[in-house]
């Protein structure tokens, strides 16, 4: 127990140590401990983000729905606007052709009868140029009686 | 346990002294008793001390650099974990006692802290083992300790001493780490002196001339105090420690045959043995960090500018 040269081996063995400690240790441990530290804020600050993200897109989300909720009741009240309009106007066109057809078949009824009015009165008037004829026995010149005919034809 | 051939005065002298070695009658050459290790004089060296040093040391350094450099900020394996929890207790320690900005505090207090607990730690290794294995290697001492040589405690303060006064200067300037010495506790109202022979102003100078001797005597008490406590504390506590385990050794050294006194004093040797290596762990740890604290705050108040 002798005190000697051991003490300054000592002593520069102890500065050495340190030395190196500050040199290669304690940075690398430090700098991996500040970036760790900064890593978990940043991931601290990205779940707050992430949240109020979540946050505003739920009331996006929301006001969307909504949204499109009004504008479907909105398009379901024009179409059945529509729907009747459209009814409407089909029961009008319909009521319109309806009356043009009656009128267009009224018409043509009316030539049809006509036409068969001219067709008796014809058939008649030959009736009565034949039975006249038999009548007289003796055939009558029908052109000779055509202004007769045509007076007989006018009256029926 | 002790060799049967040695009284248990020999047993103890053995286990106390180092493997000093020195340049002796032109060769290096290593003491074989204590009066030998005397006779070398100052220039040895304790060949076990340095080299338990120099190998915790290593081990350290190696153990802290691998770790170094593969430290992530990722997610820490067991190891990494291990050491980060060391250098992060270390980083507070330092944040709540020094109030100075320097980069080499928290290494040298980490140096500290870890060198000197496992120099103590070694204290745990049941205290014949090594001793035997290297007298069977033909090393007539060897001590596993080193910081129950004073040398190397002595060592480790003087290094820290050495901070301390660096960063006095540095800090202080010459003046005012003189000022520190010569004007303090006493005599904070003899300044400023003028060179007028007021009543007031010799009655300044007078208590200057008489305070100045008695304030460097207290504060230079003071400022040697440091590195001796550091060095005397830890040195007394791993002393005492060792001897203790010594003792305890010696109960089962009194082995001379089966008998009921042998077996309770081998017995006892085996439990008292646990019981203060388990409280051992308490004072290793404890001696490592009061040394590693107290440094921390002589350096503080290296820092420190008081007026």
């Amino acid at each position: 127990m002798n005190i000697n040269a051991t003490l300054i081996g000592q002593a520069i063995m102890f500065a050495i140590f340190v030395w190196f400690c500050m040199k290669i240790i304690w940075p690398p441990v430090i700098r991996a401990l500040e970036a760790r530290k900064q890593r978990i804020a940043d991931g601290l600050a990205a779940a707050e983000r992430g949240k109020l993200d979540l946050e505003l897109a739920a009331k996006r989300s929301a006001e969307v729905l909504r949204e499109a909720k009004e504008k479907a009741a909105e398009i379901i009240a024009q179409g059945e606007k529509l729907k009747t309009e459209t009814l409407d106007q089909a029961k009008v066109t319909a009521r319109d052709e309806a009356e043009r057809i009656m009128i267009a078949a009224r018409a043509e009824v009316g030539q049809e009868v006509s036409r068969a009015r001219e067709t008796l009165r014809q058939q008649v008037a030959d009736l009565a140029v034949a039975g006249a004829a038999k009548i007289l026995q003796r055939e009558v010149d029908a052109k000779a009686h055509a202004e007769l005919l045509s007076t007989l034809k006018q009256e029926l | 346990m002790a060799t049967g051939a040695l009284t248990s005065t020999e047993y103890i002298k053995h286990h106390l002294q180092n493997l000093t070695c020195g340049l002796q009658d032109g060769g290096f050459h290593c003491a074989h008793s204590a009066a030998e290790a005397k006779e070398m004089g100052f220039w040895a060296i304790n060949v076990d001390t340095l080299g338990m040093s120099l190998v915790l040391g290593l081990f350290f350094l190696f153990l802290f650099r691998y770790v170094a450099k593969k430290a992530t900020s990722g997610v820490p394996g067991g190891l990494q974990n291990f050491v980060e929890v060391m250098i992060e207790f270390i980083d507070n320690s330092v944040r709540g006692s020094f109030t100075g900005r320097n980069p080499l505090v928290a290494p040298l207090a980490l140096t500290i802290f870890i060198w000197i607990f496992l120099m103590n730690l070694m204290d745990l290794v049941p205290i014949d083992f090594i001793p035997l294995a290297m007298q069977a290697m033909g090393l007539s001492h060897f001590k596993l300790v080193p910081t129950t040589d004073p040398n190397a405690t002595i060592g480790l303060a003087l290094g820290v001493f050495i901070l301390v006064l660096f960063y006095s200067f540095k800090m202080k300037g010459v003046g005012g780490f003189i000022g520190e010495l010569t004007l303090h506790p006493f005599c904070s109202f003899c300044l400023p002196v003028k060179f007028s022979l007021s009543p007031g102003n010799l009655l300044r100078i007078l208590a200057l001339i008489i305070l100045i001797p008695v304030n460097f005597i207290l504060e230079f008490v003071n400022l040697i105090a440091k590195p001796v406590s550091l060095a005397l504390r830890l040195f007394g506590n791993m002393y005492a420690g060792e001897m203790i385990f010594i003792l305890l050794a010696l109960m089962g050294g009194a082995w001379a045959g089966a008998s009921i006194a042998n077996v309770t004093l081998f017995g006892s040797q085996v439990l008292l043995s646990l019981a203060w290596g388990i409280f051992h762990i308490l004072i290793i740890t404890l001696q490592a960090f009061i040394f590693m604290t107290l440094t921390i705050v002589y350096l503080d108040m290296a820092h420190q500018e008081h007026h």
